[in-house]
């Protein structure tokens, strides 16, 4: 197993990450995966441009898609877990396939799945996201392990010609919840009103 | 020219011209012999963006992901795949969004594979646990209107509502 799976090699704690990583966030609209991920993104702030996920696991990466297309001149940033990811593996490759230069996707790989009792994930056996990315064809695939390299990456605008994937290692450290709006159709329109959209 | 060469309209470009006259354009995609034509067009056609999907509930998730992003999309795929989109229509039914998919049934009309009946025979059902609306076409002259019906009521109310288009209408595939 590469040692890059063990999350005793890396320091980094997934509030702390998903914090830096929307410190500067501007205009970019995130939408994140169900469980930890949508906590996270909750707990870094809450905001009109999140669409926050509490069910349709494995989803995440097409809805970002569908949205990437949608807003071609805005970021849009798909900030989910590995479970989550795995789930939607295929989807790697339909991003790939239409290569938005705007989509940018952050893999936490705590290599467990977190909500359900830390059962080891995939990731924990070997697999590694960031090359299954980089196998669909994504130009710009990283694995980051340290804050430094996590912050240079997070304000750093997309020089690849196509989407990027990051892979960030996390520990299994598991804060508390911090529960965003459940109400799916709010979420929505506070999205969409946020692009110039009002409700239907 | 002579109007007697023109060949008559074919109901998938009654398809395609419903989906530029209603400014869809997001069309992801599993595909079927069913749908070529139409898959086609839709690659053929500046401004609209084909999805080639590894798996249908793809199409249901990116389908949303337009609408949040303003744009219209419709799911392209055949019945085999409908039990595939089962969770993801959660997501649809949850945040209210606007869905439309057009699928090509198998399994139904003089069908030599009968792999493809037991899906086929639960396609409506699917759609109905989750809350989606069918509508069948039958006939050529059946699928315009029913298009056009259904992409004003999704995009102008937020409805969810799959069309089924029936073998017979696609003619059985010879083997």
């Amino acid at each position: 197993m590469p040692e890059t799976n063990i999350p005793e090699t890396t320091k980094i704690e997934r509030r702390d990450a998903v914090r830096r990583i929307l410190a500067n966030r501007g205009e970019t609209i995130v939408v994140c995966g169900l469980g930890s991920s949508t906590y996270d993104v909750f707990a870094a702030g809450d905001d009109d441009r999140n669409f926050y996920l509490w069910g349709a696991m494995g989803g995440a990466v097409m809805i970002g898609l569908g949205l990437a297309i949608a807003q071609p001149d805005k970021p849009v940033l798909v900030i989910t877990g590995d479970g989550e990811a795995l789930m939607g593996m295929g989807a790697l490759a339909s991003v790939a396939a239409q290569n938005p230069k705007n989509l940018t996707i952050i893999v936490l790989d705590n290599a467990h799945f977190g909500e359900t009792g830390m059962q080891p994930s995939h990731t924990a056996h070997g697999v590694e996201l960031a090359e299954v990315a980089t196998a669909c064809g994504f130009e710009s695939t990283q694995t980051i392990v340290d804050y430094d390299s996590l912050d240079a990456y997070s304000n750093t605008p997309n020089a690849a010609n196509g989407p990027r994937l990051a892979v960030v290692k996390i520990t299994t450290d598991n804060p508390d919840r911090a529960l965003p709006n459940l109400d799916g159709i709010y979420i929505k329109n506070r999205l969409r009103s946020s692009l110039g959209f009002q409700p239907v | 020219m002579n109007p007697q060469n023109n060949p008559p309209q074919r109901w998938e470009d009654d398809i395609f011209d419903c989906f530029v006259r209603h400014n869809v354009s997001q069309i992801p995609y599993v595909p079927d012999a069913g749908h070529a034509h139409l898959i086609r067009r839709v690659h053929d056609q500046p401004g609209m963006t084909p999805l080639v999907l590894t798996t249908e509930e793809e199409g249901v998730a990116s389908s949303c992901g337009a609408w949040l992003g303003g744009q219209k999309s419709v799911l392209l795929m055949q019945s085999s795949g409908v039990g595939n989109c089962i969770n993801m229509l959660s997501l649809v039914s949850n945040c209210n969004f606007p869905f439309v998919t057009i699928v090509s049934m198998r399994g139904e009309w003089g069908e030599f594979n009968h792999w493809q009946v037991p899906m086929s025979r639960a396609t409506p059902g699917s759609f109905e646990l989750m809350g989606i609306d069918v509508k069948r076409c039958d006939t050529p002259q059946d699928v315009a209107p029913t298009v056009d019906a259904a992409l004003y009521a999704a995009f102008a109310s937020e409805q969810k509502i799959a069309i089924l288009l029936s073998q017979r209408l696609i003619g059985r595939k010879e083997w």
